[in-house]
């Protein structure tokens, strides 16, 4: 079976020059969870802002077998949902339910279905009371679920989640992971985060100066690069 | 923040608040136009306008204290050229300046205040307002209140450092935080940007709000434009 992303050989640069990514591979398979674990400035989110036409490097990625390019955009970001780190830059609609009905009514759905898919998603999300309030007066938690709610309503394959437990205080996080569990879409999970990654993914790579250094399950990751004592207590 | 009460007050379920955006619109115009062009009797005319904006504040049940207040915003800026037209020996034209403009901001309050943004949006669209003109609107209205947090968040920081706000330390202090939230806005815009091209938006703006224009508010429409013409007229005729 055909993997859901493939990845090969991806190089990107910025406008400063700075070498973000310097020769990625990388497979996401139906069903996986796989984190993205790494430094500040590995390289994680620019090699996720590829995988939906964000941004364009050198090498081949593709999503659910179509080249991510100009003519299948549309197409691979209606599979690829992106959840970005800081929820207030996603949330951009006076209230909820016009924020998570965006999607939809961006695929050309008429407004009744769009209200119905947004209605669906903020449920699934555990959010369908707060569909009327405006997304400021909303926690950082409740953000995080209305902006994975804006996602679903657009019935993606493939979430894509950068820094989802930024802002969230632990029994956020918990709510978090349970939730995403419960999603049967694969997923991308870009963290720092290891007890989140760890209940969450069944694989992890690690990014390391725009390159991926190592692969295999969170717990070996973590060890191997000494990311579970990064605070020693006293 | 203003814009959060009015928010808040925008989302009320009075008579007013359930009347078409189009209809409130339409009224508004009028008495744009009504105040800007009364010049006979012009007190009178103004207490007779006043009256009827805080009727209307009555009937959307809105506190008029607190929507009177917040009209007075705009005080500052008519009152200084109010102060000009004084001192230049027109001191009427400096009144009517003052009057009109508290009166206008009164009146395009009243129609915020009772007028969730969407529809008031969705109103002016259908009535040929151009979109991207009411996009930008919409842009500003919601990061209004999260860049403020943000300067807000700067201002402690900087006070927390022991940054005063006077002297030329404090205005070096200011501008230096007005640049960085500058940079800061630029760089959310991106990212709001990226969220909208990853949620499929290729540069219109679709919305939910599909308002249907009722007989109720076809009645209201004409009451709105009819009032201050009426009252205008009235308190003419009787000076």
């Amino acid at each position: 079976m055909a993997p859901l992303v493939e990845v090969r050989n991806l190089r990107y640069s910025y406008e400063d020059g700075t070498h973000a990514l310097k020769g990625i591979d990388f497979r996401l398979e139906e069903g996986e969870a796989v984190a993205l674990l790494g430094a500040n400035g590995s390289g994680k989110t620019t090699f996720v802002m590829h995988l939906n036409g964000l941004l364009t490097g050198e090498g081949e990625v593709e999503v659910c077998g179509l080249a991510v390019n100009k003519e299948n955009l549309p197409t691979i970001r209606r599979k690829v949902g992106m959840v970005f780190q800081d929820s207030e830059s996603q949330l951009f609609m006076p209230t909820v339910l016009e924020d998570v009905a965006f999607g939809p009514l961006n695929r050309g759905a008429s407004p009744d279905e769009a209200i119905k898919r947004a209605t669906d998603a903020l449920v699934t999300t555990g959010m369908a009371a707060a569909a009327a309030r405006a997304p400021y007066h909303l926690s950082a938690g409740e953000k995080k679920r209305v902006a994975i709610a804006g996602i679903l309503a657009t019935d993606p394959e493939i979430l894509v989640l950068d820094e989802p437990t930024t802002f969230l205080d632990p029994p956020g996080q918990c709510a978090l992971a349970e939730l995403l569990s419960r999603l049967p879409q694969a997923k991308i999970v870009v963290t720092h985060n290891i007890h989140f990654a760890q209940a969450l993914c069944t694989r992890a790579v690690f990014f390391q100066a725009g390159k991926i250094a190592a692969e295999g399950s969170v717990p070996s990751l973590v060890t191997r690069f000494g990311w579970d004592s990064a605070v020693s207590p006293r | 923040m203003h814009h959060v009460v009015l928010e808040r007050w925008s989302r009320g379920a009075s008579p007013l608040h359930r009347r078409d955006a189009r209809a409130k619109i339409a009224g508004l115009l009028v008495f744009l136009v009504v105040t800007a062009t009364a010049h006979r009797a012009l007190p009178e005319v103004a207490a007779g306008l006043a009256l009827l904006l805080i009727a209307a504040a009555l009937l959307a049940r809105l506190p008029v204290t607190g929507a009177l207040a917040r009209a007075a915003l705009v005080l500052p800026f008519s009152l200084v050229f109010a102060a000009v037209c004084w001192l230049a020996g027109d001191p009427a034209r400096g009144l009517a300046l003052a009057l009109k403009s508290y009166l206008s901001a009164l009146a395009v309050l009243l129609v915020v205040a009772t007028t969730p943004l969407p529809a008031l949006l969705a109103g002016l669209e259908s009535m040929g307002a151009p979109r991207f003109l009411l996009m930008v609107a919409q842009f500003l209205y919601r990061y209004l209140f999260v860049i403020s947090e943000e300067a807000q968040h700067m201002r402690i920081a900087a006070a927390s450092r022991g940054a005063t706000r006077s002297g030329l330390a404090g205005f070096r202090a200011a501008a230096g935080a007005l640049a960085v939230l500058f940079a800061r806005s630029y760089q959310r815009a991106e990212e709001i940007h990226r969220g909208m091209l990853a949620r499929g938006f290729t540069g219109q703006l679709r919305t939910l709000a599909v308002a249907r224009f009722r007989a109720a508010d076809g009645v209201f429409a004409v009451l709105a434009v009819a009032a201050p013409i009426a009252v205008r007229v009235a308190v003419e005729r009787m000076a």
